[in-house]
């Protein structure tokens, strides 16, 4: 089996102390490889935002163990820690993806040119990622000049650019309609079948069934996982004659 | 499902014999509820009977095609203009099993509700997944049937969601917060996840 892109290894995340203390996440132990999405669901304050924070680095476990392709977060300093979230993790939220004063290929090389590419060689890289979202065409548009689902489009190019293959999504497809919310789904799944891994937060379940797997999360801890049907013709059973 | 009017419904574009409406139907359908040639031929028969359909002179190969009458076309036309009944529906198992899982002494209703979840969501998955294969255009029907169950399921798992809190709130039960048995705390027991420092 392919090494993790992530892994949380009986993750802790308590804040505040004594008769106060919220304990966030308790014991949460996740595996994600190259290829796979995970779904995560559960109620408002089960601990989907902590999980998908500390996965990304910005936020550190109070016990327990995060490691990013293969290198454990605990021990890092903010400047590695800072290159790693720019070189391997992407993030989708719901909204305010992009820099309103960008254009498209801007946002998407932006984290590049952070890590000290120089702006030609970003801008060609971060052409080949809007082309794989089929979002070339509209490369030099500013946010505002595009749909919800096209800006969308933008952040899961610049979630997957260059060597990234992390990509944390949470409530990716919050604004946006049925029609176009399943189609950036479908292109989520599409680059993880291309090779990334991926985390998506949503209490939605048709979105969450997107995903290889889909944990429940309650009170910080997972109650449940879900993975595929040994045998989905199963499920289209016949109507009992009445 | 009426096979009956969906058999009618076909035939409305045409004569057809028995093993072309099986084809029609599942094409249209994409095999969910498949059906068996006897089915088929047993409804013609009762569609003949009851004057909604005819049989025609069997063809070269013996096989003898149907067409729709008037009164056929009337009883299709009234089938499209008039809703399904809810109450007409089969009965909802799941919402029963759970209000007497809460009455019935030693169950766990969280747990059932966990077990519940995880299956619904699993369909979902599956669902879904049959339905990213398929495509847009030509399979527009098959998608859309497909698209049913996926709203089905969803509703069924928010429906669990709120059955779930429900219990947290009104019903503290010292089962409610523990993993329901079988259900390890891992998302993924792979091996190197063992030792933690």
């Amino acid at each position: 089996m392919s090494t993790p892109i992530l892994e949380l290894r009986e993750v802790h995340r308590t804040h505040g102390s004594g008769e106060t203390a919220v304990h966030a996440l308790q014991g949460v132990s996740l595996v994600v490889r190259p290829g796979e999405l995970v779904g995560v669901m559960g109620p408002s304050g089960s601990g989907k935002s902590t999980l998908l924070n500390l996965a990304g680095g910005l936020d550190v476990p109070t016990r327990g163990e995060v490691r990013v392709a293969g290198e454990s977060l605990s021990g890092m300093s903010r400047r590695a820690l800072a290159a790693l979230r720019r070189r391997t993790v992407g993030y989708v939220f719901q909204d305010l993806n992009l820099l309103p004063s960008l254009t498209a290929v801007e946002n998407v090389a932006l984290p590049l040119e952070l890590d000290g590419r120089g702006v030609r060689a970003a801008r060609q890289v971060a052409l080949r990622a809007l082309a794989e979202v089929g979002m070339e065409k509209l490369a030099g548009r500013f946010p505002d000049q595009l749909s919800g689902g096209q800006q969308q489009r933008v952040a899961i190019a610049r979630a997957l650019v260059g060597q990234r293959r992390l990509v944390l999504a949470d409530e990716p497809t919050g604004a946006l309609d049925t029609q176009t919310g399943e189609a950036v789904l479908r292109l989520l799944r599409e680059r993880v079948d291309a090779g990334a891994a991926g985390v998506l937060v949503t209490h939605e379940a048709r979105h969450a069934a997107w995903a290889d797997r889909v944990i429940f999360l309650r009170d910080g801890r997972i109650v449940d996982t879900s993975g595929p049907l040994a045998r989905p013709e199963d499920l289209l059973e016949p109507e009992p004659s009445r | 499902m009426s096979i009956k009017h969906g058999l009618l419904a076909l035939l409305k574009a045409g004569p057809r014999y028995g093993y072309q409406l099986r084809a029609a139907f599942e094409a249209s359908t994409g095999a969910t509820w498949p059906l068996n040639i006897g089915q088929v031929y047993t409804t013609l028969s009762r569609l003949e009977r009851d004057g909604l359909v005819r049989s025609l002179p069997e063809e070269d190969g013996g096989q003898r095609p149907y067409e729709i009458t008037d009164a056929g076309r009337a009883e299709v036309a009234h089938w499209f203009a008039t809703p399904v009944a809810r109450s007409e529906r089969p009965r909802d198992e799941l919402a029963i099993k759970l209000a007497l899982a809460l009455t019935t002494p030693g169950v766990d209703v969280a747990a059932v509700v966990q077990t519940q979840r995880t299956a619904t969501m699993r369909a979902l998955q599956e669902y879904t997944r049959l339905k990213a294969r398929s495509d847009e255009r030509s399979d527009l029907s098959w998608r859309l049937v497909l698209d049913a169950m996926i709203f089905q399921a969803e509703a069924e798992v928010r429906w669990l969601d709120h059955c779930e809190a429900s219990l947290v709130r009104y019903r503290p039960a010292p089962a409610s917060g523990t993993p329901a048995p079988g259900t390890a705390a891992t998302a993924d027991a792979a091996p190197e996840a063992a030792s933690t420092s």
